[in-house]
């Protein structure tokens, strides 16, 4: 498969990015001041994100469409109000998650926000519980860009009046150059801050504008970092097919009513799961000292007995520490419990954490 | 002091009668991007030619840091394991990363001159 390109990608060129193949497209990884300044912007000014790689997929049709995605996603869909977005899963039989993403009614359906490298067979999945009268559009045409952090609502609503009274986690259709577009309040790194759909004719003219107010290009590097420190999985690393949402520690994005009457992927699965707990669980550790752990590392108790795995590491730049998470058996997965990580053949102390390690509050 | 040398691996090491220090280079620091974790080796320590000797980790990944020249470690820089942020400030001078008695001269010799690493930087870029 060719190398695929965001509309962007030569505007981020001009900005100085280094590129990485990332999920079969050539996406920036940082840009001139590199990954921890690039953190630090997002989290005391503000920073935009190209996630055109990321699919919108559009979904039409009548309240079959509702049960038909229902089977596959374990969110309350028939309550979701219009412009309401939540985050959910694709769930295999075995209650696995297929992939992480965010879903939004609409006035014709739903919009789901799916993972760059799954959403070729996310799309797959979910149409095998589709009807002949519901519609699909994995939309091309379409650019997405994460504006994220603490000036982010004072920056757009001068370009676009309307957008600082959304609240977390819901969106709108507003106009810009002449053209709507849809803004969701949302985002990844913990911050305050806002996706936008836009089409990709206009994104250009959109950064040209934040740019303008101070708004740093951020790359992979530091969402990454961001993530991390807000205790965000990232699929293919702390969550995979083999993985379901209970030892991922995410039974609360499974809604009320879908944990009492199920009807869907896994159910058994997961409604055993959710009654008698998991055998191992995904928390937040803290090594000790400046160690990093990353992915792979061995986790092990006091007394040497191999009790996890990690799953994401880094150094977290607004902790100012080493951060990561990963999976360890349940019985040591209390806050505070101290373990040994095996980086290099050598072993390091640590401690299971609260996440996430960076907090921020939301507007609600 | 001795005129600084130069390895492909990216290390300099400088020579004081037989006890040479050893450091990344510019170049280097600025591949990995923000440091954020060093280690480095404990006195008395036997290193090899090419073999590694210490570990240098940025935001991206670890690396290993290999010593461009063989003998005992006298000395690591624990002033960069504490504060890793400064080998990105001044990898050519402070942050230097450890210092080794050598045994043969001639490997100090073979390394690269400035100029002619500065041209290696060139024709490999990565």
């Amino acid at each position: 498969m060719d190398v695929q390109k965001t509309a962007l990608y030569n505007y981020h060129k001009n900005l100085g990015a280094k590129f990485v193949p990332f999920a079969g497209y050539e996406m920036p990884i940082q840009y001139k001041d590199g990954i921890v300044k690039e953190h630090i912007s997002t989290r005391t000014h503000a920073g935009f994100f190209d996630v055109s790689h990321m699919g919108q997929f559009f979904l039409e049709g009548d309240e079959t469409l509702i049960e038909s995605l229902e089977k596959i996603i374990p969110a309350d869909l028939k309550n979701l109000k219009i412009n309401h977005s939540k985050y959910s899963f694709l769930l295999n039989n075995e209650g696995g998650i297929i992939d992480d993403l965010i879903i939004t009614k609409t006035e014709k359906g739903f919009c789901i926000i799916l993972n760059a490298a799954c959403k070729e067979n996310d799309i797959k999945q979910i149409s095998q519980f589709l009807q002949k009268n519901h519609k699909h559009l994995l939309n091309n045409d379409l650019s997405l860009i994460a504006l994220q952090g603490p000036k982010s609502v004072e920056i757009l609503e001068k370009l676009i009046p309307g957008v600082a009274n959304l609240k977390f986690m819901t969106g709108s259709k507003f106009e810009y150059e002449d053209e709507k577009l849809y803004v969701t309040r949302s985002g990844y790194t913990g911050e305050d801050g806002f996706e936008i759909s836009i089409s990709n004719t206009k994104v250009e003219k959109l950064i040209d504008y934040l740019i303008s107010n101070k708004v740093k290009p951020i790359g992979l590097g530091a969402r990454d970092t961001l993530r991390l420190e807000a205790g965000l999985c990232l699929y293919g690393h702390d969550l995979n097919e083999k993985i379901n949402p209970v030892e991922a520690n995410l039974k609360w994005a499974i809604a009320k009513k879908r944990k009492e009457i199920g009807g869907f992927n896994g159910w058994e699965k997961i409604k055993d799961l959710l009654a008698n707990g998991s055998e191992k669980i995904r928390v937040g550790i803290k090594p000790d000292g400046k160690v990093i752990a990353r992915e792979n590392t061995k986790i092990f108790s006091p007394d040497n007995n191999e009790i996890g795995f990690v799953t994401s590491g880094t150094f977290g730049p607004s902790v100012n520490a080493p951060v990561a998470m990963g999976y360890i058996k349940s019985e040591f997965s209390e806050i505070g419990t101290s373990i040994l990580l095996e980086v290099r053949g050598k072993k390091y102390g640590g401690k299971i954490s609260e996440l996430p390690f960076y907090k921020k509050s939301y507007v609600k | 002091m001795s005129e600084k040398k130069f390895s492909k691996k990216h290390e300099w090491v400088s020579l004081d009668g037989d006890v040479a220090t050893v450091g990344i280079t510019k170049h280097a620091t600025e591949m990995l991007g923000d440091i954020v974790f060093v280690e480095v080796p404990d006195a008395g320590k036997a290193v090899e030619k090419e073999g590694q000797a210490a570990v240098v980790e940025s935001t991206k990944a670890a690396s290993d840091v290999y010593s461009p020249i063989s003998g005992e470690i006298t000395e690591g820089n624990k002033a960069i394991a504490d504060d890793p942020g400064s080998v990105n400030t001044d990898p050519e001078g402070a942050s230097w990363f450890f210092k080794l008695k050598i045994k043969d001269k001639g490997e100090y010799d073979s390394l690269m001159s400035k100029d002619e690493y500065d041209k290696f930087c060139k024709e490999n870029p990565s």
